[in-house]
């Protein structure tokens, strides 16, 4: 039977299609101004298929007689099938980022996640990529080659790009930079990480920011630990959302 | 107000929240020309008993929404706390009729940002009186609070022109009992499944505590209690039975902040008490009145207020008893911890406190935020995922 999962990222639009205990289908696109539009022609597209939505935007007006779960549970759902090994997963979204401590059967016991401020995001590493002027793609690489000769100390968005103004004015070297960025939100997430209790399963990373070999890279030094990346990272809330469509029984809630 | 199936007394509180800017004013200005004093408060320490024995009037002022916000922080750093803000902006925008009604208005020493942040509100409020409280449960700590009970109550005296008696603080003492005595008993009556009552009701009742005339407030509090008992008794609730219980724990929530119960409440679950000053820690124990002395009857005030368990005090470890003393008897299911951004006292104690409940198999959350609604969303899911937690 197939059952579909959407995930309404702040940044990007995740679909999967589950046939079978398989993914038949994913799509990840920019979630752009309209996000309601996308959904609409996903929905459209799938007509029929009973599905279930997560993330930000999962109460969209439009999509109101979706049943929802929020992209927690979803995320851990979606990678708990994948992953039976995993005890915390540490997910770095658009504006979020979210540490989840599951126990043995994929239940969530317990969650971080940040507060509204955007810093230490996917959001933030976008932005000061285009500050020095890095593809994303580029940037987390250039970190990895810079050195460790500045910190970043400013918690906030807009505060760290004038920090970062003010670095390039002093000539430091671009990938230093870049590293000292990527520092600030690994230290983000490492105190996010080190307030939860691993129940001594693996660390999963997951999410846009999974992405990022540098995110992955010192975040594995600076806590002494083994991160396990997952193929594809940015799907698995939208996977879980189908997973929960298939089973019929996730817990709809409306507003 | 929106919500379905709430008791019928609830008409009374939203009457009274209704008319808090004519009737309930009205009233105080009446009784301001027979002569009687009103008192404007900011805390639960202030002792309304001593209000009361020279037959004043206590109020607690508004200090829930933001308000003239850009003109607070032209005296105060933008990190400074929602409540206090508040406290400034509704002065600075003269939009609280009590401030304005209060023949005195008195500030106390909690936390850092109140106790200088009087000092600022001074120069704007000239009848502001400052009372100092202690920080430590200790016996020279009980002294001290006795002392500023002392010398607030002689401020009272020459204020009222009236001198407190055994006979008029006996009755004050009866009147604010019962009072305390009547919101216990709503507060035990939600411990029913399903809730008989939802959470933003029970808060607004207890935030009504702090306006209202005491007298009528008792009695229309006892009679939605036994409207309550009825609607248990018929195991009629606000929501389906087995529904997620929840008891929202930490900073208070003053008139009209219900931003936080309101995203609760909007999903799959019940507030079955407030761990809060406008709650149960402003609201619980009572003033033994047997003493048939003026300074015994003080020493017995002093008794029970030192009981509160703000987070103002160290050690403060009565709290996490409380907590889980009231999750117990309310059934809860889970306890969100709420703060104040730039609230040290309590923002530092959720973090013990959460990882104490988590460790008695009871699921904890923090709630860090402030009075705008930018983050609405954001605590949304957060909530949302912690009643998914609590599901399995």
């Amino acid at each position: 039977m197939q059952s579909l999962g959407i995930d309404i990222g702040s940044r990007t639009i995740k679909t999967v299609l589950w046939d079978d205990n398989r993914i038949e289908k994913w799509e990840v696109v920019d979630a752009t101004s309209q996000p309601s539009q996308i959904v609409q022609s996903v929905l459209e597209r799938n007509s029929g298929v009973p599905a279930v939505a997560t993330g930000y935007g999962r109460n969209l007006p439009e999509i109101r007689e979706i049943p929802s779960v929020t992209e927690i549970k979803a995320c851990a759902r979606g990678v708990w099938w994948f992953r039976k090994d995993v005890g915390i997963i540490i997910d770095v979204g658009g504006q979020d980022i979210k540490i989840i401590s599951l126990d043995r059967k994929g239940k969530v016991i317990k969650f971080e996640m940040n507060d509204r401020c955007a810093a230490g995001t996917g959001r933030f590493l976008e932005i000061m990529a285009a500050r020095l002027d890095y593809s994303l793609d580029e940037f987390g690489n250039a970190a990895l080659q810079g050195a460790d000769a500045i910190t970043i100390n400013s918690l906030c968005t807009v505060f760290a790009e004038s920090e970062v103004i003010g670095l390039l004015n002093r000539n430091i070297r671009r990938q230093d930079i870049a590293r000292a960025v990527h520092q600030s939100v690994i230290r983000k997430i490492t105190g996010m990480f080190k307030r939860m209790e691993n129940n001594g399963g693996n660390v999963v990373i997951a999410g846009g920011g999974a992405l990022n070999p540098a995110i992955i890279g010192l975040l594995c030094k600076n806590l002494s630990i083994e991160i396990r990346r997952l193929e594809n990272p940015q799907i698995y809330a939208a996977l879980g959302a189908a997973m929960l469509a298939a089973e019929q029984r996730c817990d709809a809630v409306f507003l | 107000m929106s919500q379905k199936n709430r008791p019928r007394g609830m008409e009374y509180f939203d009457f009274v929240m209704s008319e808090v800017h004519g009737l309930r004013i009205q009233e105080l200005l009446d009784a301001k020309k027979e002569g009687r004093k009103v008192i404007g408060t900011y805390c639960t320490f202030v002792p309304e008993e001593l209000v009361l024995a020279v037959n004043g009037i206590m109020v607690g002022l508004c200090a829930g929404a933001d308000f003239a916000t850009d003109e607070a922080e032209k005296l105060l750093p933008r990190n400074t706390c929602s409540l206090i803000k508040s406290t400034f902006g509704f002065k600075l925008g003269k939009v609280c009729p009590y401030l304005e009604a209060s023949d005195m208005v008195v500030g106390e020493n909690t936390c850092d940002g109140k106790k200088k942040s009087y000092e600022v509100l001074s120069t704007l409020i000239s009848n502001l009186y400052v009372m100092d409280l202690p920080q430590m449960k200790s016996d020279n700590g009980k002294k001290l609070l006795k002392s500023e009970y002392i010398r607030f109550k002689g401020k009272l005296e020459s204020l009222a022109g009236k001198t407190i008696t055994v006979e008029s603080l006996k009755k004050a003492i009866a009147m604010a009992n019962a009072k305390r005595k009547a919101v216990q008993r709503l507060a035990a009556l939600r411990s029913a499944d399903p809730a008989p009552i939802s959470g933003l009701d029970g808060l607004l009742i207890n935030q009504v505590f702090f306006y209202d005339n005491p007298e009528r407030f008792t009695a229309s509090v006892n009679k939605i209690c036994d409207e309550l008992e009825a609607r248990t008794a018929a195991k009629q609730g606000i929501k389906k039975p087995g529904t997620t219980r929840l008891l929202v724990s930490g900073c208070p929530m003053a008139v009209p902040n219900w931003k936080v119960p309101y995203i609760i409440e909007n999903l799959d679950a019940v507030i079955v008490g407030e761990e809060s000053c406008i709650g149960e820690r402003g609201s619980r124990g009572a003033v033994d009145a047997s003493s048939n002395t003026v300074d015994g009857l003080i020493d017995a005030i002093v008794e029970r207020y030192m009981q509160i368990d703000c987070a103002i005090f160290t050690p403060n470890t009565e709290r996490l008893d409380h907590i889980k003393e009231i999750a117990a008897r309310s059934k809860a299911d889970g306890i969100v911890l709420y703060g104040l951004n730039f609230c040290s006292p309590y923002l530092i104690e959720a973090l013990g406190i959460e990882k104490e409940l988590e460790k008695a198999g009871i699921p904890a959350i923090r709630i860090e935020t402030d009075y705008s609604q930018e983050d609405t969303a954001q605590i949304k899911t957060r909530i949302e995922a912690f009643i998914e937690r609590i599901k399995g």
